[in-house]
């Protein structure tokens, strides 16, 4: 009898790049309620145009660079990229920003450099970071979160994300569902030499644990962060170094001069930083990727937010610091090779 | 050196052993005719030391090695030569081999001692040889001659004997069987080891799943419990691979590129030591040993014992014949093994299973699709020699030889592990072959520029002496002829 | 203008020319001294068939016309796209595939004389740059396989056409290594 050859292993766990992207899609979900419920509906609206921009960016680059088209459609990259871009800007974007800011992700981000694999940075910040730099008004205008005040309800939420959404002229008596984010609204109250205390006390701006409003996003990250670290999607080194990185300046900073430094606890459930520690700082192809490696780029993000947080001039820094650290990656890899059995380190 | 308790990560896989293990092995009548590969699977071409038409015995010598990585072939059966094929045409390998007719008396080699071996009243360095006369190999599917690797753990003072039972691939078993029906002559053969090593000790490991092993060896070593031990392992592929279980027992690593022999250990398969244990006690070589014939596309599988040369036929037979749509048949573990082009080859020394595997096992293997990979690091947690094999991978995609090489593509064992893992489903220890195939062709052709180079330098060097000579010849001829025609004007005369 | 400002920036500006200055120093002192050595580094990469395809007479004169930068470095079939590449990573010059003006490559092949036809006329022995063919005038010639780099030099001088090229096949040794 005759067989068929094959090289081994012969057998494979059938791991595969879809079934890793839909677990990330699967636990941005919690994310996504909780936005929902706080922010309004936004958040489905931007979803929806990022996914059908990203793919269809993703299809005609895959045609110009004369690939097949159909495997990498369906590995779901794509998708967590447009959705991580969705989940990052704010609700209220008009959607022809969330367009363009999709299509430079997936065109500028990943297929300028070769597709799939490598991109030397995160396509979804590549993607924010150029809408923040353009369109920064557009891009820092959030909605009161819900229940912040008791002036709106959810339904005028709605109303107000629909307007904005399409682009229309927002009714100035709305004028009050909207603003800065938390993080925003101290920088700007420090610069106009309020003290901390004085924002803190505003009660819009800090709720239970973290920035109002956010902190809750931020819980539903976690929660999907730690299921992915369950799953083993994720491994710890890159959140617990992210974390490290902000909060322990945060603390000792606060720790000095209450006054002019937030806390570490209002820094982590504040504006991106659970989603950006465990699912954007996280992005396997961008990062680097040696354990310790990994340590070092975690921390670096980490550390990049809070000085941007604290002194820079944007809200949020996180798209700045990953982008950032992504520069950083050959040096990170050159420099963490882990010690190879039976060799001495070097 | 450093120390570490256990070697990186690896894997933890489903075993598919158990109840055939329990099972007791089963002999496989010889069949009429055997076919002996000349190349054993240690990767040496044996000469063949008979002639079509001669008769042998069984155990007699019918190929020998040209050097000392080759282990002397011995005839399983009594019968005539009838073909040395130089290729054998049902082999894609393309190997050689030996065909024997047997007679069916199954007559031992009248040359061959009989009876017992007082192996304590032989020198160890006799020992040495006369395992080597015995054909003894490493059964646990390298091949690799016994004799020769004592050989060099003598020469480098290897004091400590390790027998490695530790069986860690999927679906094999033969080991457990043999352990469990013949644990007295596991720890015979270690004797016999131990004294041709001269060793202090010798640990015998075991992977925790195979409890029924663990104590009929405990039981068999008891009366030499002091310098005979038997040590647990976790049952983690790749547990078996020699350094790794070095590490794992003794708590040290085996340099890169060196030998166990470097940190003063022998590592020997449990099946060899009972081969050597086999020979001790009867004189005749190694002419048979056990094989697992498993997989979903056998109908009962179970451990035979099969004589060398039995074609792999006879012994899927033995297991009840095929079953389903058997579409590979794999010499070795799912994990490593090689997959064998047809069933007519005869058995080897270094084929310790035979997995029959059906499209249930290969599923997610044949339907895979390969994607670029993702830097997601399963590979690098899982590679049991520290690797960064998506690292490897890139600079060996890239043709980058320096990276390759410090990443560590020579460190790789090939165990399969990180092929495993990839979710970008990149046959990853296949590219890594491939990348050392290739950096060895290029320093084959390194090697025949430096030799051409110098062969041209010195060419041309001498070319130009020889022009200079004759220039010089030249002038002094001139000048004689000037010296005799004008020798007051040598300066003016063109 | 702010006075202050001026002298801070020059402070700046000098403590940036320091750092750097330092940095460059230690530079310059640690890292191996930018030698002269690119011929032979070229050369290291060529492939020493000396068969004079590139039209340069011999790998090395090549090694130093690219050092001049008269050559490009896509003039090498015998070494091929490797060597190529090889040549364009040591240079830092963009890789190309080799000029099909100079040659095609092939896989390696050596020359083999065929004994019945040789007449021992012995003029391929000085047109071999390797001294790999042995013989003498009115013996008949061999061509040592081991150190023949497949130049084809030898072939059109043979006034009978008995010196034939053949391709080397390699032993593939890819073996399997095993765990257990």
């Amino acid at each position: 009898m005759r067989f068929d050859t094959s090289p081994a292993p012969h057998v494979i766990a059938g791991y595969s790049v879809p079934r890793v992207m839909f677990q990330v899609l699967l636990a941005l979900v919690p994310v996504a309620v909780v936005q929902v419920v706080v922010l309004g509906p936004g958040l489905l609206l931007q979803v929806a145009v990022a996914s059908v921009t990203a793919l269809v960016c993703e299809a005609l680059a895959l045609r110009w660079r004369q690939r097949p088209s159909l495997p990498t459609l369906r590995d779901g990259s794509v998708l967590v990229t447009a959705v991580l871009l969705a989940s990052s800007v704010t609700p209220l974007l008009p959607w022809w920003l969330t367009v363009l800011g999709t299509a430079f992700a997936v065109l500028l981000g990943k297929h300028a450099f070769g597709g799939l694999g490598q991109n030397p940075f995160n396509p979804a910040m590549v993607g924010y970071a150029i809408l923040l730099v353009s369109f920064p008004a557009e891009m820092t205008r959030w909605p009161v979160p819900f229940g912040v005040d008791d002036s709106h309800g959810w339904g005028e939420l709605a109303r107000l994300t629909l307007t904005s959404f399409y682009g229309g002229a927002v009714d100035p008596a709305w004028d009050g569902y909207t603003g800065a984010t938390a993080l925003d609204s101290i920088r700007n109250g420090l610069e106009q030499r309020y003290t901390m205390a004085e924002l803190l006390a505003r009660g819009e701006v800090v709720g239970t644990l973290g920035a109002r409003g956010f902190e809750w996003i931020n819980f539903a990250a976690l929660a999907g962060g730690l299921y992915l670290m369950a799953r083993g999607i994720v491994r710890w080194q890159i959140p617990a170094a992210v974390l490290a990185g902000l909060l322990l300046p945060a603390l000792v900073a606060h720790a000095l001069d209450p006054g002019a430094y937030l806390g570490p606890l209002t820094h982590a459930f504040a504006g991106a930083t659970m989603l950006g520690a465990f699912f954007i700082a996280t992005d396997p192809v961008s990062a680097a990727t040696s354990d310790r490696g990994r340590l070092w780029y975690g921390a670096g993000i980490g550390l990049l937010v809070w000085v941007i947080r604290t002194w820079g001039g944007y809200p949020d820094g996180f798209a700045f610091a990953v982008l950032l650290m992504n520069v950083a990656v050959p040096l990170l890899d050159r420099y963490t090779v882990p010690r190879i059995y039976g060799r001495a380190r070097d | 050196m450093t120390t570490r308790n256990e070697f990186p990560s690896g894997l933890v896989l489903d075993a598919h052993k158990q109840p055939v293990a329990a099972e007791p092995i089963l002999d496989v009548a010889p069949p009429a005719r055997l076919r002996f590969a000349l190349d054993q699977g240690s990767g040496v071409v044996l000469e063949p030391a008979v002639a079509v038409g001669d008769v042998v015995a069984i155990g007699s010598v019918i190929a020998r090695p040209s050097d000392d990585f080759g282990a002397v072939l011995h005839a399983s059966a009594s019968g005539r030569v009838i073909a040395i094929e130089s290729h054998d045409a049902t082999n894609d390998d393309g190997g050689p081999c030996i065909v024997v007719e047997n007679d069916g008396r199954d007559t031992p080699d009248p040359a061959l001692p009989r009876g017992p071996i007082d192996y304590t009243a032989l020198d160890p360095a006799t020992l040495v040889d006369r395992l080597r006369e015995a054909g003894i190999a490493g059964l646990g599917g390298a091949g690799f001659p016994t004799a020769t690797k004592l050989a060099t753990a003598r020469a480098r003072s290897a004091r400590r004997l390790l027998l490695n039972g530790a069986e860690c691939e999927p679906w094999i078993c033969c080991d457990d069987a043999l352990m469990r029906a013949e644990a007295d002559d596991v720890v015979l053969g270690g004797r016999v080891l131990m004294r041709a090593l001269e060793a202090e000790s010798c640990v015998i490991a075991i992977e925790d799943d195979k409890p029924a092993a663990i104590d009929a060896l405990r039981a068999a070593a008891q009366s030499a419990a002091d310098t005979i031990t038997v040590e647990i392992v976790p049952a983690v592929y790749p547990q078996g691979a020699e350094r790794q279980l070095v590490t794992a027992v003794f708590g040290v690593e085996v340099p890169a590129r060196g030998l166990p022999a470097d940190v003063g250990v022998t590592c020997q398969n449990v099946a060899t030591a009972a081969a050597v244990a086999r020979w001790a006690r009867s004189g005749v070589p190694l002419v048979t040993r056990v094989v697992t014939v498993t997989g979903s596309g056998v109908s009962r599988p179970l451990n035979v014992r099969a004589r060398f040369g039995t074609p792999l036929a006879t012994l899927v037979e033995a297991a009840g014949g095929y079953r389903g749509e058997p579409l590979r048949l794999i010499a070795g573990g799912n994990m490593t093994g090689r997959a064998l082009a047809t069933d007519e080859v005869g058995l080897t020394k270094s084929i310790n299973t035979l997995f029959v595997a059906t499209h249930q096992d290969l599923a997610a293997r044949l339907a895979a699709v390969e994607v670029a990979c993702i830097r997601c690091g399963n590979c690098a947690d899982v590679c049991p020699a520290g690797l960064l094999p998506q690292e490897i991978h890139r600079t060996a995609l890239a043709r980058d030889a320096d990276g390759a090489v410090r990443f560590g593509v020579w460190d790789c064992i090939d165990c399969g592990c990180c092929d495993y893992v990839c979710p970008s489903q990149i046959p990853l220890a296949l590219r890594f072959r491939e990348a050392r195939e290739w950096l060895r062709e290029r320093d084959r052709a390194a090697a025949r520029a430096a030799v051409a180079r110098t062969r041209h330098e010195r060419r041309e060097r001498r070319l130009q002496e020889a022009v200079a000579a004759e220039q010089r010849a030249f002038d002094v001829a001139r000048q004689q002829a000037r010296g005799e025609s004008a020798p007051t004007d040598p300066g003016t005369a063109t | 203008m702010n006075v202050e400002a001026v002298w801070l920036a020059c402070a700046v500006a000098a403590a940036l020319a320091a750092v750097c200055g330092i940095a460059l120093g230690l530079a310059a002192s640690r890292l191996p001294p930018a030698t002269n050595r690119l011929v032979e580094q070229i050369d290291a990469l060529l492939p020493q068939t000396q068969c004079g395809q590139c039209q340069f007479p011999g790998c090395r004169p090549y090694a130093e016309a690219i050092a001049r930068g008269e050559a490009e470095i896509d003039r090498c079939p015998p070494g091929g796209e490797t060597t190529v590449r090889a040549l364009a990573a040591l240079l830092d010059r963009p890789a190309r595939p080799v000029d099909p003006a100079y040659g095609t490559t092939q896989g390696l092949r050596v020359a083999v004389i065929d004994e019945e036809r040789c007449i021992g006329c012995a003029r391929c022995l000085p047109a071999c740059p390797v001294d790999a063919i042995v013989g003498a005038h009115r013996y008949m010639h061999t061509v040592l396989a081991e150190q023949c780099t497949g130049c084809e030099l030898c072939v059109a001088p043979c006034p009978v056409d008995c010196i034939a090229m053949r391709p080397v096949t390699v032993a593939a040794a890819a073996r399997w290594t095993r765990a257990a």
